[in-house]
């Protein structure tokens, strides 16, 4: 009863799939390959997330992070993935002058480069399997390999913070052989937004990030680290960095966006 | 000042009213009885539950509704690929309601109300407003041909009502 949806004639195959883990649903959705080997690698990076899961979540009392922050386990201790991610955080706390944050009311607390960073390798992974495009969407951020079809190039939608279901813009992937979009808000889960400076909550203005860059592993920790710096110093602060375009939006409702944001606009 | 100059306002794409219907974005999380994965390749059996979840609605749905046509009917199909998704019955802040989606291939085409409270006040407000307004939107994100939604990271409860949400089930 499956019925064939009818695609453009030279539309290579799509295999689409959401998955609940760490708290949210990952979308996937993968054009072209060998149909066994789609499987299988999808198959395969969704395991991996499960398992960074529970590797990594500070909500399991049991897992490796959650052992490494009570000193019950060294980072040699851990699977390799973790001093990874550690490593990966503690570049972004430095590019961002500790506005991205590995730690939370002194804790160590990776939560916030995580679910991007797993995002990215679950594109990644499947991407391998020899596939002509890879959308992974985990809850909210976005990681595209390839294209969906030959002429035509991913988009994603920005969804419009203040007007639910709308949508602020739409990113197009044209041109780029990986884009990741990745979008931090007042709606945030899980990623502490705190100022260095103060250690208390960060006063923003701003109700969403959007950030635009090759990897969701950078626009994931890039997205909040601006929204926790407000409009002013976040744009100036994006702008700055190579090769990184973005959208913010503030609680006035004002849209902002880098310079070259519109390139990648479609 | 340089770096002001550089800050453009982006004119919105406009797409949406400012309305606050998002409630009902989770009408669209269609629970088909017939299996949802349509798509050209089979559905990868990457792990058991998780097609489901793209599908499930509101935990509030109560299943078969008056006149049994929560049954996910899929009806239509033939050369055109014109078919219709009656989805489950859903609570909504005025009640419970239960949206039939008609697409063509995989894009939504049109959303109608298959039924809402009658004997609720605000019926009216449902009827005159909400539905269009759940049908504009979907429309919209529909004709701005999308393949994903970046957006604040949502729970998987919140899934349920995200647009992306909408998208993966008009198209597993």
């Amino acid at each position: 009863m499956a019925e064939a949806v009818a695609e453009p004639a030279n539309a290579p195959a799509a295999v689409r799939h959401a998955e609940e883990v760490m708290g949210t649903v990952f979308s996937f959705d993968v054009r072209g390959g060998e149909p066994r080997a789609v499987r299988a690698a999808l198959r395969e990076a969704v395991a991996e997330l499960h398992r960074a899961d529970a590797v990594f979540s500070t909500y399991r009392e049991d897992s490796q992070v959650s052992r490494l922050a009570r000193g019950e386990l060294t980072v040699e201790e851990c699977d390799p993935e973790v001093a990874e991610v550690l490593a990966l955080g503690a570049e972004a706390e430095g590019a961002s002058d500790g506005w991205f944050s590995l730690r939370y009311r002194g804790e160590l607390d990776p939560t916030g480069i995580v679910k991007g960073w797993a995002a990215e390798r679950a594109a990644r992974r499947i991407g391998a399997a020899g596939v002509s495009g890879v959308s992974v969407n985990g809850g909210g951020d976005v990681q595209l390999l390839g294209a969906p079809e030959p002429q035509r190039p991913w988009r994603v939608g920005v969804s419009d913070p203040l007007r639910p279901g709308g949508l602020a813009a739409v990113v197009s992937s044209a041109g780029a052989a990986e884009l990741a979009v990745a979008t931090s808000g007042t709606a945030e889960r899980g990623a502490h937004i705190v100022d260095p400076g103060t250690g208390r909550s960060a006063v923003t203005d701003l109700v969403a990030v959007t950030v635009v860059a090759p990897r969701l592993t950078w626009a994931d920790c890039w997205a909040t680290a601006a929204f926790a710096m407000g409009s002013r110093q976040g744009l100036a602060w994006l702008e700055s960095l190579p090769d990184v375009e973005a959208l913010l939006i503030t609680a006035g409702d004002e849209v902002r966006c880098t310079a070259g944001l519109a390139a990648r606009l479609g | 000042m340089h770096a002001l100059k550089k800050r453009s306002p982006l004119r919105r794409v406009v797409l949406a009213s400012a309305a606050t219907v998002s409630g009902l974005v989770m009408l669209l999380s269609l629970k088909p009885h017939t299996q949802p994965e349509i798509a050209a390749a089979p559905a990868p059996a990457a792990s058991s539950g998780a097609g489901s979840s793209a599908g499930t609605g509101g935990s509030s749905s109560g299943g078969s509704s008056a006149g049994g046509s929560s049954s996910g009917s899929s009806s239509g199909g033939s050369a055109s690929g014109t078919r219709t998704v009656t989805g489950e019955t859903v609570q909504t802040r005025w009640g419970p309601v239960q949206v039939r989606v008609t697409l063509k291939g995989r894009r939504i085409t049109d959303v109608t109300a298959v039924s809402y409270p009658s004997d609720n006040p605000r019926d009216q407000e449902i009827s005159s407003y909400a539905i269009p307004q759940l049908r504009r939107e979907t429309l919209a994100a529909q004709s701005a041909r999308i393949d994903s939604v970046s957006g604040a990271s949502y729970t998987s409860d919140g899934y349920k009502q995200s647009l992306q949400s909408a998208l993966d089930s008009a198209r597993l």
